[in-house]
């Protein structure tokens, strides 16, 4: 294997590995990242059971639930992560380091998407247990839409890591703004078609926004035929494709962009400076 | 572009400034013209510097001489604003990967790694970021977790570990990745005596055993200067003032006397500038004790009646005097007239 690659697919798998041994030495997910999306979910479950809604919302709000974890890894650990590992003296040893920054980057997305499954899989499992709702179906499609929505997602979080950074302590206040909005915009609990088909269409630059409506696609087929759907599956999956390339060419320039003013002005990968 | 390598580390003219953003009232904001609302920092100053390939090369100063800015740069983390440095051969703005490849860096006080992982994890995952294979990196960690005396606690939490213990830690991640050259800035701070001890002691065996590699050291230790490297450059205010080995450095001072006074804190130090005979003197107040110590470089040892007298004069008490061997301590007094610390 050529010398450059084999040293960047180490560094990936390196970054990965605190995220993916994280899962299991923090017991305390359990708590904040099942528990309290399983209240949120059954605060809407509810609300479609007095409503007498049709099962699949059922579904769909446990999807949504699910989808939360990797919104919140995406917006706290991927955007916020690079500011993180300046105040705790990382980056300037990233910095310092032969490795493509892209491959920092590319870990900490696999670490993050690694540890989010699991509690994605975890809240389903306790939602599917808790809350009766339409059975759903399993097509093979389902698999390149949730991929590619991952890769989307991931990469805006690869973009936003570098910004953030620049940003400096207002990075904590920006994720704290983006984080419910979202959950309205891209309609993690209801079809986003309910907030109009132009406000949907704005909030499909969110990649998480036509995934959750691709898969509520896929996984209950009376979506389509009760038209709650935004745009047919294919049309989302190229829009996502086009999304996670836009992202990942974004953030590879925001982070060189990041790091030469960071070698010009010293001040952003330096904790002391 | 890779210049014939001459030297492990270079640099010609190197300058640094920083712009910061200057306090302004309201008003000022609004009056002053853009740049004048800037504050310019001068960190290095036509800094000119060559480090031999196998060398122990020691920078000495006082905090905020510009010790660490002249690291950063080296260690392609800052860019010079003026002059060019070269690391292995390769400029430092121009081939950053290059230069990545053959270095790394430990920093005094240093708070890196993830406090989930253990030691040896930390240890493991930055020398991924060299593309060291994971069974040599784990090996070469071994090795140094043992001469670091930190073996048994090599498998426990990083966030359990003493900061002398993480300092170590630092140290055995940096020498896994097995550079060419490394830089130590301020390894010791803030340690306790074994603990430094033990990072000079494998400092010195690393660079003694391992022909090739080269070693800059930052620090305001003299003791550590002195003990350790085989040549030292004294910096203050961004200059580097002399460079020279410890032993020629003490001997531009031995044709002086030093003279250390602990004395009652005195009103009026400045008589002391005129007495003639005394090359340069610093002078340092202890709250603690209630006492000043004053050192003078002393080129004409009929001075000291004159210290003594001036002394007297305002009614205070000599508690000790005495006439030292030169230190590099006392090389910087004669060179700027102030301790290093």
């Amino acid at each position: 294997m050529n010398l450059h690659l084999k040293l960047n697919v180490r560094a990936l798998l390196g970054r990965a590995y605190p995220r993916i041994i994280g899962a299991q030495r923090e017991p305390s997910w359990v708590f904040f990242e099942i528990f309290l999306p399983v209240l949120s979910i059954a605060a809407y479950v509810f609300i479609y059971y007095a409503l007498g809604a049709p099962d699949e919302f059922v579904g769909f709000v446990i999807l949504g639930g699910a989808m939360t974890a990797f919104w919140l890894n995406v917006l706290w650990s991927m955007a916020a992560q690079l500011y993180w590992e300046k105040e705790i003296g990382n980056l300037q040893l990233y910095m310092m380091a032969p490795m493509s920054r892209m491959s920092l980057l590319g870990g900490m997305a696999v670490g993050g998407i690694f540890m989010s499954s699991t509690r994605a899989v975890a809240t389903i499992v306790v939602g599917v247990i808790l809350f009766k709702g339409a059975s759903p179906v399993f097509p093979l499609m389902l698999v390149p839409v949730f991929l590619v929505t991952l890769v989307a997602l991931y990469g805006m979080g690869m973009m936003f890591a570098s910004l953030y950074l620049m940003w400096g302590r207002e990075a904590w206040h920006m994720a704290s703004l983006m984080e419910e909005p979202i959950y309205l915009l891209s309609g993690f609990y209801f079809p986003v078609k309910a907030l109009g088909f132009w406000v949907a269409i704005g909030a499909s630059v969110v990649p998480i926004t036509l995934g959750l409506d691709s898969m509520r696609q896929l996984l209950f087929p009376t979506t389509v035929a009760q038209g709650w759907h935004l745009l047919p599956v294919e049309v989302e999956l190229a829009i996502l494709v086009v999304l996670a390339i836009v992202f990942i060419i974004l953030a590879k320039f925001a982070l060189t962009g990041m790091e030469n003013l960071a070698r010009k002005k010293g001040g952003l990968t330096i904790r002391w400076q | 572009m890779v210049k014939q390598m001459v030297y492990a580390v270079e640099t010609k003219d190197l300058g640094r400034i920083f712009k910061r953003k200057r306090r302004l009232k309201r008003k000022e904001r609004k009056q002053e013209p853009r740049e004048k609302k800037k504050k310019i920092v001068v960190a290095l100053k036509d800094v000119n510097i060559n480090v031999n390939e196998g060398e122990l090369f020691g920078l000495l100063g006082p905090n905020g001489a510009g010790k660490t800015t002249l690291i950063k740069i080296l260690s392609t983390l800052l860019l010079p604003s003026e002059g060019d440095a070269w690391v292995a051969g390769y400029n430092v703005a121009k081939d950053p990967f290059e230069i990545r490849t053959r270095i790394n860096m430990v920093s005094g006080g240093e708070t890196s790694g993830y406090g989930l992982l253990t030691a040896r994890e930390n240890v493991w995952m930055f020398s991924q970021f060299y593309g060291v294979p994971s069974k040599v990196a784990k090996e070469r960690a071994d090795t140094l977790f043992k001469e670091f005396g930190l073996w048994e606690k090599r498998n426990q939490k990083l966030r359990t570990l003493s900061s002398g213990e993480r300092q170590k830690m630092s140290m055995i991640r940096a020498f896994t990745t097995d550079p060419q050259i490394i830089f130590l800035d301020e390894p010791t701070l803030g340690l306790d005596v074994n603990a430094s001890r033990v990072i000079r002691k494998f400092v010195m065996d690393w660079a003694r055993e391992n022909e090739g590699k080269t070693v800059l050291l930052t620090t305001h230790y003299m003791m550590e200067a002195d003990q350790m490297c085989d040549r030292v450059a004294i910096i203050d205010k961004g200059k580097v003032l002399v460079c020279d080995t410890p032993e020629n450095l003490k001997r531009m001072v031995k044709r002086s006397s030093t003279l250390k006074l602990e004395v009652d804190p005195l009103k009026d130090y400045s008589k002391f500038q005129d007495i003639k005979g005394i090359r340069n003197f610093s002078k340092k107040e202890n709250p603690e004790t209630q006492m000043a110590q004053l050192v003078f470089i002393v080129d004409d040892e009929a001075a000291v009646s004159d210290v003594v007298s001036e002394i007297m004069k305002q009614g205070k008490r000599i508690h000790e005097l005495q006439k030292t061997e030169p230190t590099l301590e006392d090389v910087f007094v004669s060179l700027v007239g102030r301790a290093l610390e």
